[in-house]
């Protein structure tokens, strides 16, 4: 699969990965992945469990030391540089791993301590908008409140980058909302820049411009959420002459249906598409824009060798 | 304004903006001078992104439906143009191609799919009374 033209080249980006690879034991986690997040942007990163999301964000935050490629951040290596980096990043992760024997209170004055742009006031206006008690200890939050006071020590100090690993895991309706709230009140502050990885599609295709689409450790899509959304279509064709079994078409991800009618969800370039239906024989009768989530499914579905 | 979006249709959000903004005109729901509201705002309230708002409103004014005074928001154009005959005709064709495509992967004929489209007619008047 190409991946879609990068919208942005590496000297915008906050985040620019270069070949980056990985293994565990003899496991692939990731291969050979480029990628680049563009200065104010709100990027998605989508994949199946296992893909390697949260390996890939382990990098950023440089946890992980790369086998291969290169991870900058605002730049600088995050190994190498890991206080100037992770004192601009803001970071949420599905676990919440917050000291459960400290009240809210304890918390955010302990926090503080580390972060020399952390903003008391708007500390406190988001624990009042979250309702958050500020004497109780957090092991006695419900796990909706333990995301909202994870959200407040990622924003206070007022991050560049807003970096979430699946915040919305296990979270009702509500506190979902809170937090896409809080993800477009960042990205409306002037140049902050939000990464975050969902595997829930309509979150992403709300409020992200970019996204990565990654598959057993290799990008699959990657560009402007709008251009990969425009180089996918679903086609219902009639053909000239009934096919006996699924014709084999180029550019076609799926393919369903039987005689003359097929439907199918098709990626690329519109003109080269039209020209290898034609030579098939096949007439255009409907053309539709798919979701991301059909995109998505259609995409996980494709044998793994058919990634290149 | 009321404005709802579907992100997982497969029309742009940005652009289901700039249809609905459009015929709230169209149909004079959204007065002339009319103040459309602020984009962190309408971002916020429909969940969406802030650039996503901004391009909505930019497509708006470069057809001429509002316009932005500098550093005071935005508002509907004293005489914005209508929404001609040609381009309803050229939305609504898209909808019925689909249609007409859906019901003969069905099976169903164009006279069941006229019969349908009759009793969903007198449904949505019914319920409108």
């Amino acid at each position: 699969m190409t991946p879609t033209q990068p919208s942005s080249s590496s000297a915008e980006a906050v985040v620019s990965i270069s070949g980056l690879s990985r293994h565990f034991g003899p496991t692939r986690a990731l291969d050979d992945v480029t990628l680049h997040v563009p200065r104010g942007s709100v990027f998605g990163l989508v994949g199946e469990n296992g893909a390697g999301k949260t390996t890939l964000i382990q990098h950023i935050l440089g946890l992980l030391v790369p086998e291969s490629g290169t991870v900058r951040v605002f730049g600088l290596d995050p190994v190498a540089d890991p206080v100037s980096v992770l004192g601009r990043i803001g970071y949420l992760s599905e676990y919440r791993d917050l000291p459960s024997w400290m009240r809210l209170d304890e918390l955010l004055r302990y926090t503080q301590a580390f972060y020399p742009t952390w903003d008391p006031s708007f500390a406190e206006s988001l624990r009042e908008r979250f309702a958050l008690p500020a004497s109780q200890k957090i092991r006695s939050y419900s796990q909706g409140q333990q995301a909202k006071a994870g959200l407040i020590v990622a924003l206070a100090f007022r991050p560049d980058l807003l970096l979430l690993d699946e915040p919305s895991s296990g979270l009702d309706p509500v506190v979902r909302r809170d937090i896409l709230e809080a993800i477009i009140r960042t990205v409306a502050e002037e140049r902050r820049t939000v990464f975050f990885s969902s595997h829930l599609l309509d979150e992403i295709e709300r409020v992200c411009d970019h996204i990565a689409m990654i598959r057993a450790g290799r990008v699959a899509l990657f560009g402007r959420l709008d251009d990969v959304k425009q180089s996918h279509r679903r086609l219902l064709l009639r053909f000239d002459q009934p096919q006996p079994a699924p014709p084999d078409l180029a550019h076609a991800l799926t393919l369903q249906g039987g005689g003359r009618e097929w439907t199918g969800l098709f990626h690329g370039d519109r003109p080269k598409l039209m020209r290898t239906l034609q030579s098939a024989g096949a007439h255009v009768v409907a053309e539709e824009s798919p979701s991301l989530d059909e995109i998505f499914v259609a995409q996980a579905a494709l044998p793994r060798t058919a990634i290149r | 304004m009321h404005i709802q979006v579907q992100p997982a249709s497969g029309t742009p959000i940005y652009l289901q903006i700039v249809n609905q903004a459009r015929y709230l005109v169209a149909s004079g729901q959204l007065a002339p001078g009319a103040e459309l509201p602020p984009i962190r705002a309408l971002a916020e309230q429909l969940l969406i992104n802030p650039n996503t708002v901004a391009r909505a409103y930019l497509e708006l004014e470069r057809a001429g439906i509002v316009t932005k005074r500098q550093g005071a928001g935005t508002y509907v154009s004293e005489n914005p143009p209508t929404v001609g005959r040609g381009q309803r005709q050229r939305i609504l064709s898209e909808r019925a191609d689909a249609l007409l495509a859906e019901a003969r992967q069905m099976g169903m004929g164009f006279d069941d799919v006229l019969e349908l489209l009759r009793s969903r007619h007198e449904k949505m008047e019914a319920s409108a009374r």
